[in-house]
């Protein structure tokens, strides 16, 4: 199994809709182009969310993990 | 994802506004420009004095309704002023004050929040919605 080597990390466990997206977004911003990020979400709409926040805006969905309450989600920055 | 997101926001209550900052939120996370119009009880509520406040919620949601409303937003839910300024930081969002709505409530734009970028009429409104939807909440 490939493990991907984390840049940054956001914690969105706990938070409502759009509020991952929207902390996804902003680390997505901060960082460089190849970097990869790491979040955890508890959301069960973040599952979806991400597909398609990734699909629209090109940084590529590498990860998607879950333990049924917790979801995992890696991104590349493209 | 280039044709802008347009929401004319009518409706003051606690509720619909959450509703509005939600769709505004998300849409700026995806790159989609936003432009907001506000209008009577929207616009009311987007002052300094007011923004702040409790603004009830609509009529529809009951004393169940504002039970869950409550227990949200105890738990995690930001405020829908604080979603709107992430919004803001986040993408292009645009919020106007609709010059009629201002001069019917008597409003000076000193009396606005600073999230309210300007004041404008509806065919400046028009004007900047491009061909993207509109929205009234």
């Amino acid at each position: 199994m490939d493990t991907v080597t984390i840049d940054v990390r956001v914690d969105a466990r706990g938070l409502n809709c759009p509020m991952p997206i929207v902390k996804t977004a902003q680390a997505i911003k901060a960082m460089a182009s190849g970097q990869a990020l790491e979040v955890v979400a508890t959301d069960p709409g973040s599952v979806k969310d991400f597909e398609a926040w990734s699909k629209s805006t090109g940084n590529a969905l590498v990860e998607h993990t879950s333990d049924g309450a917790v979801f995992r989600f890696v991104l590349r920055k493209k | 994802m280039d044709e802008p997101l347009n929401l004319v926001l009518f409706s003051g209550t606690d509720d619909k506004l959450q509703a509005a900052a939600v769709l505004t939120a998300g849409a700026a996370a995806l790159g989609k420009p936003v432009n907001i119009f506000l209008q009577y009880w929207a616009l009311d509520a987007f002052t300094r004095a007011k923004i702040g406040r409790d603004h009830g919620l609509a009529p529809e949601a009951g004393d169940e309704g504002r039970k869950a409303v409550d227990a949200l937003g105890k738990a995690v839910q930001a405020t829908w002023a604080e979603t709107m300024r992430q919004a803001k930081d986040l993408g292009e969002v645009d919020i106007q004050a609709c010059s009629l709505s201002m001069d019917l409530l008597d409003i000076e734009a000193e009396a606005l929040d600073p999230l309210v970028d300007g004041v404008e009429g509806v065919t400046a409104f028009y004007l900047n919605a491009g061909d993207g939807q509109i929205v009234f909440i």
